[in-house]
């Protein structure tokens, strides 16, 4: 028996080697190799930073996602501890990071850094998740977390809440930049998890209503510094 | 009549005089159409990407054995297994045979249509393994025994008194008529499933060539706890799925979000390269991706139709086809519905018994509008029926094309037929007239005009 893998190449050969007619188009054609290529007929991500910041904070806004400016990484922990508060969460796990450390020490309740001693029934007990990310899509809201930015796969997306923490500077204004950025960061050595979140986990399965926290986070807030 | 046209024709009636159940659906589409107006208008050029996004499946799909190659060795550097499945009996081997060698007691599944294409369930099952749908609208058609109403939608018929009493029968959770409570009862219930299952099996949306990464889109959080907390991770996907390069997904990412969900973006869209690595804290330990030909080749060997394997499973064609619409999805009797399923279905399990789904449109071309990337959908169905009866023509068939050729090239056979034809009309209307009995029960015949074309022709131009 010849192996799966020669057939199908070998069907796919032979297929193709009649040849099919372009699509018709209307306008120009595939998107490029370079992400720096602009796709001016795709929805708007701004022209200057300010641009981008007020779409995406029209953006969060639709997708019921929290944005909460602040000054300073101070201020950034400030807000933390006070949501935690207000929400009364009992347990909060973070990832490992710099950043991360002092929001976790000015907090109250019971916390522990998730990708230090990861253990998935200790996480799912847990309130909230607190991680950093890659980088920020002005033109659809998304924030797009990492396995290495984000504590791993299960942090972002096993806790009922997700808190990210980023600075304004990580604000890219549109999809292909975000993905460009990666390339440029990661090379051939991507991180195993790239994740794009747009807004809390939602359903509309039943009766196609819109309900949030279908399995992941209910509540998904984002910390801008600076 | 084969059973399968048979079985259509008898659910499609029914289902299309119940009125109750048309109001639903139509109701429960409602928001999506307001919805998708909405995001698309912040398209500066809708057009513009729909041209975007078809020419990036076309590179892709019309270069395959390349960009799968390249796929495949990115992919295998990053540490993924790849095992290939020519049709859906050596995929279900491929993903038993791993069950045993891991030695599974729980399998945890995210919405996948291919996994439905090869009714793997039911094999795992058969084999002993339990297995649970984690997308809440699988997971409630799972309970129900039922296939999916819609590709994306899957329980998009279901009342919520009925998802109420599902779930009281099988979960023993308190009534509700709430879709709010409904969801978290589901909630509580799966997530310890996800923990103790030691094998999470999900599709793929899109396989990227460039990075050997493969990219899966959900709104629920389901497949990323799928991929994240079972120690095997396998992904079935169809080999159609490849794209060139990471940037493609800038565009086909949100437009299939827009076009099938009425979403600006699904809430996630991840990439997964392989399995948890060094330094990373969690994540699967193995990863195997199956890639899957079963009939897809076929499609490709049909270069009219080849584009219909650009497709990216958005379900716009379905949300707007009149015929979706009045008989539901469950009486396609398919894995896909709707116009795209209609179009390739005859492809994956034979024109013969398949063809009276393409028969079955009014032609409006609704669905081919809607497509994000432009798949010739409603020629694709004149297509299919041109090709049945090529391949195996009807009797009926056969006696009216000879018929009308015959007459056709007789100028005065043929007037001879219009006027007989113009003075027996209004007999005609009383009598049961063969293969038109359907048709004339609620329509009634036009009046005849008292001269024919080719005669009013005449006299205008004298
Ligand atoms: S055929 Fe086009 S509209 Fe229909 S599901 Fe596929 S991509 Fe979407």
């Amino acid at each position: 028996m010849s192996d799966a893998r020669s057939d199908i190449f070998a069907r796919i050969r032979e297929a193709l080697k009649v040849k099919a007619p372009k699509p018709h188009l209307k306008g120009d054609g595939a998107p490029g190799k370079t992400s720096t290529v602009a796709k001016p007929w795709l929805p708007d991500g701004g022209e200057t930073a300010e641009d981008s910041l007020t779409i995406l904070a029209e953006q969060l806004a639709k997708l019921k996602a929290v944005l909460i400016r602040v000054p300073d990484h101070a201020s950034a922990a400030k807000a933390v501890a006070e949501l935690s508060v207000s929400k009364n969460w009992k347990k909060v796990a973070y990832h490992g990071h710099d950043l991360l450390r002092p929001v976790a020490a000015a907090l109250t309740c019971e916390n522990w850094e998730a990708d230090a001693s990861f253990d998935k029934q200790r996480l799912e007990g847990c309130d909230a998740g607190i991680t950093t990310c890659e980088s920020i899509v002005a033109q659809l809201g998304s924030i797009l977390v990492s396995s290495t930015s984000s504590g791993g796969r299960a942090l972002s997306i096993l806790p009922h809440v997700h808190v990210v923490i980023a600075e304004t500077s990580q604000v890219v204004p549109d999809l292909g930049a975000a993905l460009a950025l990666v390339k440029a960061r990661h090379g051939t050595d991507m991180p195993s998890m790239l994740s794009f979140i747009t807004g809390p986990s939602r359903t509309g399965d039943i009766e196609r209503i819109l309900v949030l926290g279908a399995h992941g986070p209910k509540e998904l807030f984002l910390i801008l510094v600076g | 009549m084969d059973d399968s046209k048979a079985i259509f024709l008898k659910d499609a009636t029914v289902n299309a005089a119940d009125g109750d159940q048309r109001a639903f659906i139509n109701k429960a589409l409602g928001g999506y159409y307001t919805n998708r107006d909405l995001q698309k208008a912040r398209y500066r050029d809708w057009e513009r990407a729909r041209d975007a996004a078809s020419m990036a499946k076309w590179s892709a799909v019309n270069d395959l054995a390349n960009v799968l190659e390249k796929f495949v060795s990115n992919f295998e550097r990053n540490g993924g297994v790849v095992h290939w499945a020519r049709d859906a009996e050596e995929a279900r081997v491929i993903i038993l045979k791993i069950a045993e060698d891991v030695k599974a007691k729980a399998i945890v599944k995210s919405k996948c249509m291919t996994t439905e294409e090869i009714h793997l369930n039911d094999a795992l099952e058969k084999a002993g393994y339990g297995v649970v749908e984690s997308d809440l609208g699988e997971f409630i058609q799972q309970l129900r025994g039922e296939a999916p109403y819609h590709f994306v939608f899957p329980c998009m018929h279901v009342k919520r008194e009925a998802i109420s009493e599902l779930f009281t029968k099988h979960l023993g959770t308190a009534p509700t008529d709430s879709p709010e409570e409904l969801t978290m009862i589901a909630r509580r219930h799966l997530r310890q499933l996800y923990i103790d299952a030691d094998i999470g099996i999900t599709g793929a949306n899109f396989l990227v060539a460039e990075t050997g990464q493969i990219s899966i889109t959900e709104n629920e959080g389901n497949a990323r706890l799928t991929a994240a907390l079972p120690r095997i991770h396998i992904a079935l996907s169809g080999i159609e799925k490849v794209v060139n390069h990471l940037d493609d997904l800038s565009v086909l990412l949100p437009m299939l979000a827009t076009a099938g969900a009425g979403q600006p973006m699904t809430c996630y869209n991840t990439l997964y390269s392989g399995p948890r690595k060094k330094g990373e804290c969690d994540g699967p330990e193995e990863f195997h991706l199956v890639l899957m030909d079963n009939a897809r080749t076929r499609i490709l060997a049909d270069p009219e139709q080849r584009d219909s394997l650009h497709c990216i499973r958005c379900g716009a064609c379905l949300n707007v086809c009149p015929i979706f619409k009045n008989i539901g999805g469950l009486a396609y009797g398919t894995t896909y519905q709707g116009p795209i399923g209609s179009v390739i279905t005859p492809h994956l399990r034979g024109l013969k018994q398949w063809n009276h789904l393409s028969a079955a449109s009014s032609l409006c071309g609704a669905c081919t509008d809607a497509c994000p990337v432009r798949i010739d959908l409603h020629h694709h169905l004149l297509r299919n029926r041109r090709n049945a009866s090529k391949e195996s023509p009807t009797l009926f068939d056969l006696a009216f094309h000879h018929g009308f050729t015959f007459v056709i090239k007789r100028p005065w056979l043929f007037a001879l037929g219009g006027r007989i034809f113009r003075a027996t009309l209004p007999l005609l209307q009383k009598l049961p007239l063969p293969y038109m009995g359907a048709w004339m029960k609620t329509r009634d015949l036009p009046k005849a005009p008292a001269q024919s074309f080719r005669d009013q022709w005449k006299n205008q131009n004298v």
